[in-house]
């Protein structure tokens, strides 16, 4: 028995060894996303973006030479304690740029694995502001935590005009806690009354959490969380009778969100990072290749609705694929430091890198979720 | 009293009826270890799974064809786990079954991560059942209503199914003895195994009741409420149905007082449960119901 | 001398096999470190082998408790996060602190024990001597909490010991979210910028992955000696019969203790190395599912066997981040297979577990130990076809 064991593990290795061989004439650009985990369907849909991007523009042209561009994804499971392992792969992969990760506390995980290698990664989403300080290599396309929790505040008390707000985040999840924090410093300067709860990891009943919100007579419901608590949050506050307007962050820009409003008429806001018909030629595409790929579809929740964060994909492998031909080289060390001066405007809008490697980045988009038609009506606003 | 009754009736309400739905699964709980000493892991993922059957069932057939199924699904899916998990390791140590469970139940989680995608399901909306009302200060579902008083049905049928037929006497000797009711006679396989299929019946009807409530189905689904059921039944007394029926309500009630606290105690929601089962074990070590544990020399 | 090695030729061979072969291993693990080229294979034999190391010590400490004392416990990752914790709150520079702590107005503790110690001894002899000292604050932190549950929990027979300490586990997490700790916890958010393996060297030589195997089996030989002692005898006792262990003049409690403390102490500083591979620490991470990946790992060892632990924890860690995950990537060998996508993986990882839980039940190793010595004997067996030593080895 132990033979036939042995036997296996030296065939398997084999495999492992076979597996990342590579032609000289192609660029690898690592994709480092949650595919599983509670993170699992906005990290699915935000590599769509980059598929969708990497199909239209499969090559990039250094010198007169042109290179294959190929993805190589690696799942980090929405967990820090995998992000290693995944980040490990990508480099080992031979990645030139990396980019990633939605949710920001697998990104700040795996952000020394891609610095000890030297190699530079464009957050696309994760907003937290500890991606990027004080990690050279660590850029980033979207605006980040400080900025959308003002946003929100003022969200709250200049246009919905409310003056109580209840603020509901994931225990042991530096995301929520990050924005409810930033919320909080806003709202404190604007003189909203805040209170603020968490609920731990695995909560489905929220239906105690929604009554301290009534009983503290709040207006407006802050709810930074995944998307799944989002379902269950917005459904409960449905079935309860709750007459509140709940607002969430850029994760809740998704159809599966969507899909709970229309089912319970909820009045629901978020922010995001693009406004819908901001760019009808990359809808257009974007729609007919998800309807033509089974899977691509079945990740995407099983319509064509777009995802902000699909968007986002999209141009950050555009921005890799301006980095790339800056550089003039597939080498990491020559991206790096071509990165700062790259500039690109796509789907979103313009994008240039400032301090810290941010986006700079001055506008945002609240969303309303029309509970009738199903649409998502976006508003611009300037970042505070 | 009135003001403060009016105050708190929703978190009384949504406690009876998540203490309802941690009854049925503690049941299956209970009842598996009253007669293999095992601790089924995998029960909360069989939860899961029987919430998940019923998302794709509804999808292609009318509701009340769907519900039938899942409940037979649910059922097979628990005799097929005891029939190749647990059945070959009957003469194993305990804790090697133990592990098949454990076992199972990542089998069952990855497997729902995969047809799913990791995408969170849509639960269906049973007609009249998640319709809303209000009663007093609270507006709930049905299915909040209807949980207790169903809980209670079934679990009086439980009792007389285990009081007056054959084969509950039979799974009553098993679980005092063993050894000496397979010399009697009893077939220990086929009461193991309706042993099964009554905590696996029991789990698909508290799938339905609890993701009528929260109809959100994620591979993760089961795992609290397993944990929080399996509290329950040990803190009851594990291998006692009354016992964990009552701990569950505690339960289910305690942490929505707890929610309801205010914001620096609903960090400890979960850690509160665990807290007063400590503090339980610790007076009574063997739950409210348990019997005493006999050490033989 | 001359009297052992007549007595048993094996034993002495096998122990230089065994010298020889960790001897070997280090040198390997050195030439990784700073010599060999970084390609695809040495990258990901990297991050395997040091989280390996790391999850060997933590499932040894889990099994001197449930393989060697009988006792079953689910605790660990609760007593690994208290390591974790202490290791890294201890271990973040000063100057880190304000951007750590963001929102705790950089946090309550102002100092950082490798910085306080580079300024004394130099840079390198700092981080490395002060890594050392917040290993074992950690692992203290872990014992201590221990000591403290061990005096009320240990009085819990089999399924209610394990579920009582898995409660504690749970609380010991939502204790550290708690923002009210927040200063020195830094609440849900994550705890970085401690010092990690890639700070370890001498010089300019890095030990980056020599620096966990050398805890990490430091470590496994004092469990390996205290099994062999007097106290690992009783604990054994214990384990096979409590009642005649304590007619037998053994106390039941003062050995379950000090078996619950010493396995707390490795786990706490398991979750120490954890933390320093990781870069990252966050509280969420120690789910009760990480206890069960830990048991599993023990149990497809085998339940009281050291070797088969480390075994199982190598094979487990490769198998689940680095070998299996070509099941992910939608093709085989340039083949596209459909059913390849995400998550496939781990539905092939969890039917591997099922198929060793259910046909190698005893695990890889049982509760034999893999030893030099016994592989010699075997091969003399072989070649000697037989001769009359036989009885007297086994």
């Amino acid at each position: 028995m132990k033979k036939v064991f042995a036997l296996m593990l030296a065939v398997v290795m084999v495999m492992a060894l076979a597996v990342p061989a590579f032609a000289d004439d192609t660029i690898t650009i690592g994709v480092f996303e949650p595919l599983t985990g509670d993170n699992g369907p906005g990290g699915k849909q935000e590599t769509l973006g980059m598929q969708y991007a990497n199909q239209e523009t499969p090559t990039v042209e250094i010198d007169g030479t042109t290179y294959n561009v190929e993805l190589k994804v690696a799942d980090n499971e929405s967990s820090t304690d995998k992000a290693v392992s995944a980040a490990t792969e990508l480099v080992a992969s031979g990645a030139s740029i990396v980019l990633g990760s939605y949710g920001s506390s697998v990104a700040i995980a795996g952000s020394d694995t891609f610095g000890e290698a030297g190699i530079p990664v464009i957050g696309v989403t994760c907003t937290n502001p500890q991606v990027t300080v004080g990690n050279d290599h660590y850029f980033r396309i979207c605006f980040t935590d400080p900025g959308q929790g003002a946003i929100h505040a003022q969200f709250a008390k200049n246009t919905l005009g409310a003056s109580k707000v209840y603020c509901l985040g994931e225990l042991g999840n530096d995301y929520d806690q990050g924005l409810l924090n930033y919320f909080q410093e806003t709202a404190d300067e604007l003189g909203l009354e805040v209170q603020k709860e968490d609920f731990p990891n695995g909560t489905s009943d929220f239906t105690a959490y929604l009554t301290n919100a009534k009983n503290f007579g709040a207006e407006v419901i802050f709810a930074p969380c995944s998307i799944p608590y989002g379902q269950l949050i917005i459904q409960q506050a449905s079935s309860q009778g709750l007459d509140v307007v709940i607002t969430g962050p850029d994760t809740w820009d998704s159809n599966m969100i969507m899909d709970s409003v229309v089912a319970t008429g909820m009045d629901v806001y978020c922010t995001t990072f693009y406004g819908e018909g901001g760019a009808p030629e990359f809808e257009e595409g974007f729609k007919a290749w998800l309807n033509s790929d089974d899977t691509a579809l079945a990740n995407n929740g099983g319509n064509d609705m777009i995802a902000a964060v699909s968007v986002m994909g999209y141009d950050a492998y555009y921005t890799a694929l301006e980095a790339i031909k800056a550089a003039g080289s597939a080498d990491p060390a020559d991206i790096l430091a071509a990165l700062p001066g790259v500039t690109y405007t796509g789907a979103t809008g313009s994008i240039a890198f400032g301090e810290n490697g941010d986006a700079v980045r001055s506008t945002a988009f609240i969303k309303h979720a029309n509970a009738e038609t199903g649409e998502w009506e976006a508003e611009l606003t300037e970042l505070g | 009293m009135a003001a403060f009754f009016q105050a708190n009736l929703p978190y009384l309400l949504s406690g009876i009826s998540v203490g309802g739905q941690y009854a049925l699964i503690a049941i299956g709980y209970t009842m598996v270890y009253g007669i293999l000493r095992l601790i089924n892991f995998a029960h909360g993922d069989v939860f899961m799974v029987a919430g998940l059957v019923m998302v794709y069932a509804s999808a292609s057939m009318p509701i009340y064809l769907s519900i039938p199924l899942v409940i037979v699904v649910t059922v097979a899916l628990g005799f097929l786990i005891e029939r190749v998990a647990y059945k070959p390791l009957r003469t194993a140590p305990r804790m090697s079954v133990m592990i098949s469970a454990i076992g199972v139940s990542y089998l069952l989680q990855n497997c729902a991560l995969y047809f799913t995608g990791g995408l969170p399901q849509m639960y269906p909306a049973i007609p009249w059942f998640s319709n809303s009302v209000t009663i007093g200060s609270a507006t709930t579902k049905i299915v909040t209503l209807v949980t207790p008083v169903l809980v209670l049905a079934l679990i009086v049928i439980l009792e007389l199914f285990i009081q007056k037929t054959k084969i509950g006497m039979a799974m009553r000797a098993v679980s005092r003895d063993f050894e000496t009711s397979q010399l009697m006679g009893i077939k220990i396989n086929s009461v193991i195994s309706m042993t099964f299929v009554i905590g696996c019946f029991l789990a698909a009807i508290g799938s339905l009741l609890y993701f009528t409530n929260y109809p959100s189905v994620v591979p993760t689904s089961g795992a609290m409420p397993g944990l929080k059921a399996f509290v329950a039944a040990v803190f009851g007394g594990i291998g006692s149905i009354p016992g964990a029926v009552i701990g569950a309500f505690i339960i289910g009630i305690c942490e929505n007082i707890i929610k309801g606290l205010g914001s620096n105690w609903t960090v400890f929601s979960d850690a509160f449960t665990f807290v007063l089962l400590i503090v339980i074990l610790l007076v009574k070590p063997t739950g409210i119901f348990g019997e005493k544990a006999t050490d033989k020399v | 001398m001359e009297k052992t090695l007549r007595k048993d030729p094996a034993k002495k061979i096998g122990s230089a096999i065994a010298v020889c072969l960790i001897a070997a291993l280090y040198i390997f693990l050195f030439l990784l470190d700073n010599v060999l080229p970084a390609n695809s294979f040495t990258l990901m034999l990297i991050p395997v082998l040091k989280k390996g190391a790391i999850y060997s010590l933590i499932c040894v400490s889990m099994n001197l408790l449930n393989g060697f004392t009988g006792l079953f416990s689910l605790g660990q990752a609760g007593f690994m996060l208290l390591g974790a914790y202490a290791y890294a709150v201890f271990a973040i520079p000063a100057e880190q602190h304000p951007a750590v702590y963001q929102y705790f107005d950089g946090g309550a503790i102002g100092f950082s024990i490798p910085e306080a110690l580079g300024k004394l001894l130099g840079e390198n002899a700092g981080a490395f001597v002060g890594s050392i000292l917040c290993i074992i604050i950690a692992g203290i932190v872990a014992a201590a909490f221990a000591a403290l549950i061990g005096i009320p929990v240990l009085r819990l027979k089999s399924d209610y010991l394990a579920i009582a300490t898995l409660g504690f586990a749970e609380i010991i997490r939502a204790v550290f979210q708690w923002n009210s700790l927040g200063p020195v916890t830094n609440g849900s958010n994550m705890l970085r910028k401690y010092t990690s393996f890639s700070a370890i060297k001498i010089g300019s030589v890095k030990l980056a992955t020599v620096f966990p195997f050398l805890i990490a089996m430091i470590c496994i030989g004092i469990i390996v000696l205290l099994i062999n002692s007097s106290y690992g005898r009783a604990f054994k006792a214990v384990r096979d019969d409590e009642v005649a262990a304590e007619a037998m003049g053994i106390s039941l409690f003062k050995h379950k203790m000090l078996s619950f403390v010493i396995s707390s102490f490795f786990a706490g500083v398991g979750g120490a190395l954890l933390a320093m591979y990781q870069t990252t620490i966050q509280a969420s991470a120690f789910k009760s599912a990480m206890t069960y990946e830990i048991l599993l790992i023990v149990v497809i060892g085998g339940i009281g066997s050291i070797s088969g632990s480390c075994i199982a924890s190598f094979l487990y860690i490769a198998c689940n981040e680095w070998w299996l995950r070509f099941l992910d990537s939608g093709s085989f060998f340039g083949i596209s297979v459909p059913f390849f996508r995400d998550g496939f993986r781990k539905v092939v990882f969890s039917v591997i577990i099922m198929v060793i839980v259910l046909f190698f039940s005893r695990g890889i190793m049982g509760d034999k130990e893999l030893s030099f010595a016994g592989l010699v004997r075997k091969f003399q067996k072989k070649s000697a076809a037989g001769t009359a030593k036989g009885g007297a080895q086994k």
